[in-house]
């Protein structure tokens, strides 16, 4: 089961290679993970996806609480987080399936960040489902590169962690 | 304006510090000059990785955060194994190690280690020191960190460079790390369900870890016993929180543990678990122990909590605290027969032990000893054979027992006894070891020397790694790579270092020898031979 762990740490040297290294000694993998500043420069926040058990992350949360740099940790609900992930893909185009492509971007959602003569270069932020589904509608025409942030959330609602 | 260097041991001397171990070497020598021109002890160790060891023993027996320095890249390496043993036995420690200039850092120069990276997996926290200015603030919280909550070692990894820059210090009275908070009281509302869980209970038991030592909580656990009527037992790291003597006391659960121990434990219906973590070797199946009885875990760090045993009221909580809160309910358990548990406890105790010529058997030789030592007396127990025939023959009486029940490291004893002895220059101080773990620590005969510590050391010789034979000969092929061939004249080393030294290999000898040994004046080693076919059963 994946799930979302949502971590408030410390914005120094060093603190991603500790919350990593949590994973890597107990063999976990992690799925995904994505580290940005907040609005207070001192603190970052990292947004992890396991795929493991319950009780897995349980203990992945309590040994995350237990590092000195971390300072909140929360595991997100799946219905109770506004969760996104953006994307970049470049894909081959020509003169007659340009528009093809555009009707595409229209219909999901996604901006046309570069063009070239046979290249278009696309952008979508959405949940990690639709991206997915964009680019299954975008491999019929020849995806040339794929850069993915990660996925990002907060809580929905007024609550904060 | 002073240097880092001067502000690192003013800060280490406002942290109370009075005794630091450790190996010099070029990155350190601006800190080393430091100390130097100040009032705090030093201990030269022979090699780095003793440094951390005899942190730790001091710790153990000081209560104080142990202090160790060494160099960087060999000596910090070195010190790694030293560090790995503190976190797993949960010792309060600062580990302060030299470093390259910091602008130079990542270049691979001359004894270059990413030392905060390589400690990252076994070390409560680490600072690599790039700003002089943070120097004082850095070591405030270092201290704090390494004795609060689960006590653990701390790195300092201060760059030459670091040291060498002048500043002017403001010492911080206060420690505010917000992403540290550990909890001491533990929450009502579980103690209640605890009293309570106790209460219904028709045969609990109380099992102490070696948590209850470091929270100093040995009278509230005897006492919360006393109060309960319920039946004790230690893991390995628990042992000496309570007297062998003890009405209440069954021994110690294991896979190399007391018979009695693992009955009461294994027969229970409720385990209370306190400052212990109960991994594989306490409890062969700790994922079983959950379905087979309730849980109570009391632990000041709730990570434990469900790590290995499944727990159904969970207490987090300094333990000597929870204890007292505890005991408030005063909840009074029904108990397996104590007489029964008594008279088998008695009968594992006295067993007859078998004599062979040319030998000293390990057991007779270790419950003559724990008679005749002091009440408060300190024995440091190696890993191997000689650790489980202690854990299980030695009578504890009111002193300590320190081993490396987590890591289990060779070579942790003699240098855990001299922290221990630096900490407690008074207290009769005994090393048990054998001839595998003695070649890992024969080094520091010198600094036994050095410290003029009388320590005596009772080494179990049979010329073989007697443990990994035992697991050899049980699932294997037979033994490989055990036999401790062309190890030398353990008593002529120990001439060679000026220490004296005798023979044991008779069961008739024991007492005398042992008198012997605990009247000399200065250190000792009584060599004892054990018939290398006897096993941790026998």
């Amino acid at each position: 089961m994946k799930q979302t762990i949502s971590v408030l740490v410390e914005n120094q040297a060093g603190v991603l290679n500790r919350i990593t290294n949590l994973f890597s000694r107990r063999a976990f993998n992690i799925e995904s993970l994505a580290v940005g500043v907040t609005d207070d420069p001192s603190i970052s926040r990292i947004t992890i996806i396991v795929d493991s058990g319950n009780s897995v992350v349980e203990q992945v949360e309590k040994q995350l609480n237990k590092l000195v740099d971390v300072i909140k940790v929360r595991t997100l609900e799946d219905d109770k987080m506004i969760a996104r992930e953006l994307l970049i893909v470049k894909v081959s185009c020509t003169v007659k399936t340009r528009t093809d492509i555009m009707n595409l971007c229209q219909i999901m959602g996604a901006k046309i960040a570069d063009v070239s003569p046979n290249t278009m270069t696309l952008e979508l932020s959405d949940t990690g489902d639709r991206l997915e589904l964009f680019l299954s509608l975008l491999r019929p025409f020849s995806i040339l590169e794929v850069a993915r942030t990660g996925l990002i959330a907060v809580q929905k609602g007024s609550g904060k962690m | 304006m002073i240097s880092g260097a001067e502000a690192l041991i003013e800060s280490l001397k406002r942290e109370g510090v009075t005794e630091i171990f450790g190996y010099a070497g070029a990155t350190i020598c601006p800190a080393a000059d430091a100390l130097k021109r100040s009032d705090i002890h030093y201990t030269l160790v022979r090699i780095e990785q003793n440094a951390g060891h005899m942190a730790s023993g001091y710790a153990r027996i000081s209560g104080k955060t142990g202090v160790c320095m060494v160099t960087s890249g060999p000596g910090a390496t070195n010190l790694i194994t030293g560090i790995a043993t503190a976190y797993m036995d949960s010792i309060p420690m600062v580990a302060i190690t030299g470093q390259v200039e910091s602008y130079l850092l990542g270049r691979d120069i001359f004894q270059e280690v990413d030392m905060t990276g390589a400690v990252a997996p076994f070390i409560k926290h680490s600072y690599l020191v790039k700003d002089v200015k943070q120097i004082p603030r850095i070591v405030k919280e270092a201290f704090h960190i390494a004795s609060t909550g689960r006590p653990g070692p701390v790195l300092l990894d201060i760059p030459i460079d670091v040291q060498k820059a002048m500043f002017e210090p403001v010492y911080p009275d206060s420690v505010d790390i917000r992403g540290y908070k550990p909890s001491y009281k533990g929450n009502i509302k579980q103690i209640e369900r605890a009293a309570k869980a106790i209460c219904q209970a028709k045969k609990p038991v109380l099992c102490l870890g070696g948590g209850v030592i470091s929270a100093h909580a040995e009278q509230e656990a005897i006492a919360f016993a006393e109060a309960s009527g319920i039946p004790v037992v230690t893991t390995m790291m628990g042992l000496s929180a309570i007297p062998t003597e003890h009405p209440l006391y069954m021994g110690m659960i294991g896979s190399f543990g007391h018979t009695c121990a693992n009955k009461t434990l294994g027969n229970a219906d409720l385990l209370i678990l306190v400052g212990a973590r109960v991994a594989n070797r306490a409890v062969l199946a700790p994922d079983q122990i959950g379905k087979l009885m309730k849980t109570i875990h009391i632990d000041v760090d709730p990570a434990e909590i469900g790590k290995n045993v499944s727990t159904n009221i969970p207490v987090v909580g300094d333990v000597k605290q929870v204890l007292l809160q505890l005991m408030e309910h005063c909840p009074v358990a029904q108990t397996q027969d104590l007489e029964t548990l008594r008279a088998r406890r008695n009968k594992e105790l006295t067993r007859e032990l078998p004599t062979k010529t040319g030998y000293a058997h390990p057991a007779r030789i270790i419950r003559a000893l724990g008679e005749k030592l002091d009440e408060h007396a300190c024995v440091s127990v190696d890993v191997g054979q000689n650790q489980i025939w202690a854990c299980k023959h030695l009578p504890q009486k009111n002193g300590r027992f320190l081993t490396s029940g987590g890591l289990g490291t060779m070579g942790y004893s003699l240098p855990a006894a001299l922290g221990a002895f630096v900490a407690d220059r008074d207290r009769q101080n005994v090393v048990i070891c054998g001839d595998g773990s003695f070649q890992m620590f024969e080094n520091e005969l010198a600094t036994v020397r050095n410290l003029g510590a009388p320590v005596k050391i009772v080494l179990m010789q049979n010329n073989v790694l007697g443990l990994v034979n035992e697991i050899q000969h049980s699932s294997y092929s037979g033994p490989f790579g055990v036999a401790l061939d062309h190890s030398p004249d353990f008593l002529k080393l120990a001439e060679a270092y000026g220490i004296s030294g005798g023979v044991l290999d008779s069961d008739g000898e024991i007492d005398r020898a042992l008198d012997v040994m605990l009247s000399h004046d200065g250190p000792y080693i009584l060599c004892c031979r054990i018939d290398p076919d006897a096993k941790t059963g026998d």
